[in-house]
């Protein structure tokens, strides 16, 4: 916490220089994530100031919009149908991109605070987030695809939206938590911050959260890739050494 | 207490996995089947993915087979010469069954088909083994002595071998038939096979049900060591850090398996299996029978 007062301040302070337009300065509680053994989810903080050259412009008041999203890959989403009494996987979709997480947080209602028209070019919202173009022609439906997408990722917390979830005070400070959750992927998490006026975007900042497996995890995940038959042998030798100590044990539990 | 584990990509509860590991140990133990049917499942349910689940599980059947069989030979009731002839015909089957496996991948719909196989083979070995045992358990009590293994074709087949901890002068070609057939299913089901292969050795190869379960023990720690290194060099989904969780419940429940599985008696204890076996198997036709409550699942993606 005093990290984040001095960043504070620090922002502060570059707040009072003559500048020209209403822009973004960021921090940020940590931009690197380790992931190590025990790990159980992160929370990082997100705050920052709006800085400007005059005074704060009439009319509706600055909104902020903040995003996490961990790296894209394509994905296949199945759905089941009854074929013969039996639940079977009929039709997939392809899913071109979509971020294994994402997180949108925002200083009021998202419709309110972003236009449509913002949304679709700056893909802020979770629907625009993932990129799907087109379904084979024999599914009329793709849309529902994309939303079962959604609605499963939701529920394990990988896909957020908290609205209302960042907190802006005189127009110029804000700051607001992203809480990582533990199913987490390693990668470039892209964090992206929106200034908003009457639903228009007038300025963005963007960085990214590096978040990366540590110490045993990162041996371990590299032995595999790099050295699989090393490591296959490892889990068996592992195995087999766990199986004759349990019965070793056992047999003085017995004597 | 929360682990991370690092192949997996997902976080859960250490003393979670610790149980399910001691629970399926101790069945590994008392029916000498490895608990890959039962495991798999109940990863599945935690959030493992699958492709990790069943490789990892791979693995930790090689330890609790292990320590299940270390207690068996200090008893002397594995009868090596048999294992051997099991094994060959398991790995040879186990390579025809990559072969059938990728196959049906071609094909699509693989998971459909893994679930029929658990469906019906759990369904027709559960189903006869519970009558079997429901007629021997009827005959013990009426006093008459069980009946007396029957010469049959198999006694007419070349190649005769004796199996003296079998008590058995039989040709080598059923058991090498018996471990090719489970070898497949293994390799397309994704488990060690002691669950077909226990009640194979009982009804077709007539061998006592005392030397079954060190035996089928013996096979599946070399069919399921192959897996795990085939799983890792090639689809790199072994997680040593949940196989470790798993494999030290698992470990000691197989020693605590394999003492209560001495105490009772044949019958009881084959009657137990099929019950476990048509539990699993209700669960898994259910699956296919009822409307999932989501439709929708989200899979890699399959390349165009």
């Amino acid at each position: 916490m005093p990290r984040f007062l001095t960043g504070l301040l620090t922002l502060l302070l570059l707040c009072t220089g003559p500048l020209w337009a209403e822009e973004v300065v960021l921090g940020l509680s940590k931009d690197k994530v380790s992931i190590t053994t025990s790990f159980d989810g992160s929370d990082i903080l997100i705050f920052g100031a709006v800085k400007r050259e005059q005074a704060i412009p009439e009319g509706p008041p600055i909104e902020v919009i903040v995003t996490v999203a961990g790296p894209s890959t394509p994905l296949t989403v199945r759905r089941k149908a009854k074929r013969l009494g039996i639940w079977v996987n009929t039709d997939a979709v392809e899913v071109d991109r979509a971020p294994s997480f994402y997180a949108v947080q925002t200083s009021g209602p998202l419709r309110e605070v972003l236009k449509d028209v913002e949304d679709l070019r700056h893909k802020i919202s979770v629907p625009r987030a993932i990129r799907s173009v087109g379904a084979p022609s024999n599914i009329s439906d793709a849309e529902s695809f994309t939303e079962a997408l959604i609605r499963i990722r939701s529920r394990s917390d990988l896909y957020q939206l908290r609205e209302d979830a960042v907190t802006v005070s005189e127009q110029t400070l804000f700051r607001t938590a992203v809480r990582l959750p533990a199913a987490l992927t390693e990668g470039d998490y892209v964090t992206r911050i929106f200034l908003t006026r009457d639903g228009q975007v007038i300025s963005s900042y963007d960085t990214t959260i590096d978040v990366q497996k540590v110490g045993l995890e990162r041996w371990l995940f590299e032995l595999s890739r790099g050295q699989p038959l090393l490591y296959g042998i490892m889990s068996i030798a592992i195995a087999i050494a766990a199986g004759w100590a349990a019965s070793a044990v056992f047999r003085m539990f017995r004597a | 207490m929360q682990i991370y584990l690092p192949i997996a990509e997902v976080s859960v509860n250490a003393f979670l996995l610790l149980g399910l590991g001691g629970i399926v140990g101790i069945l590994s133990g008392m029916f000498g089947v490895g608990g890959g049917f039962l495991m798999t499942p109940l990863l599945f349910m935690i959030g493992i993915p699958p492709a990790v689940a069943v490789a990892t599980e791979a693995n930790q059947i090689v330890a609790s087979s292990f320590s299940g069989v270390l207690a068996h030979l200090k008893r002397k009731t594995v009868d090596l010469r048999m294992g051997t002839v099991l094994l060959i015909g398991g790995l040879i089957g186990a390579a025809l069954g990559v072969v059938v496996f990728n196959y049906l991948k071609a094909q699509g719909q693989v998971d459909l088909l893994v679930k029929l196989c658990y469906v019906i083979f759990l369904g027709v070995i559960g189903g006869l083994m519970f009558v079997e045992s429901l007629n021997a358990i009827r005959k013990t009590k009426s006093g008459k002595p069980p009946a007396r293994k029957k010469h049959n074709w198999i006694h007419g087949l070349p190649f005769k071998m004796r199996f003296r901890v079998s008590g058995l002068y039989i040709s080598v070609i059923p058991p090498l038939l018996v471990g090719v057939a489970v070898g497949i299913l293994a390799a397309i089901m994704g488990v060690g096979g002691g669950f077909i292969m226990v009640p194979a050795m009982i009804y077709l190869l007539g061998m006592p049900t005392k030397v079954v379960v060190g035996t089928s023990l013996f096979q599946i720690i070399f069919v399921t060591g192959f897996t795990t290194l085939l799983h890792a060099t090639t689809n790199f989904t072994v997680d040593i850090v949940l196989a470790v969780l798993l494999l030290v419940g698992g470990v000691i429940g197989a020693q605590i398996g394999t003492r209560i599985g001495v105490k009772m008696k044949a019958e009881q204890l084959r009657i137990l299996l099929a019950l476990m076996v048509l539990a699993v198997c209700g669960k898994l036709a259910l699956d296919l029978l009822l409307m999932p409550s989501e439709l929708y699942s989200v899979g890699a993606a399959t390349g165009h």
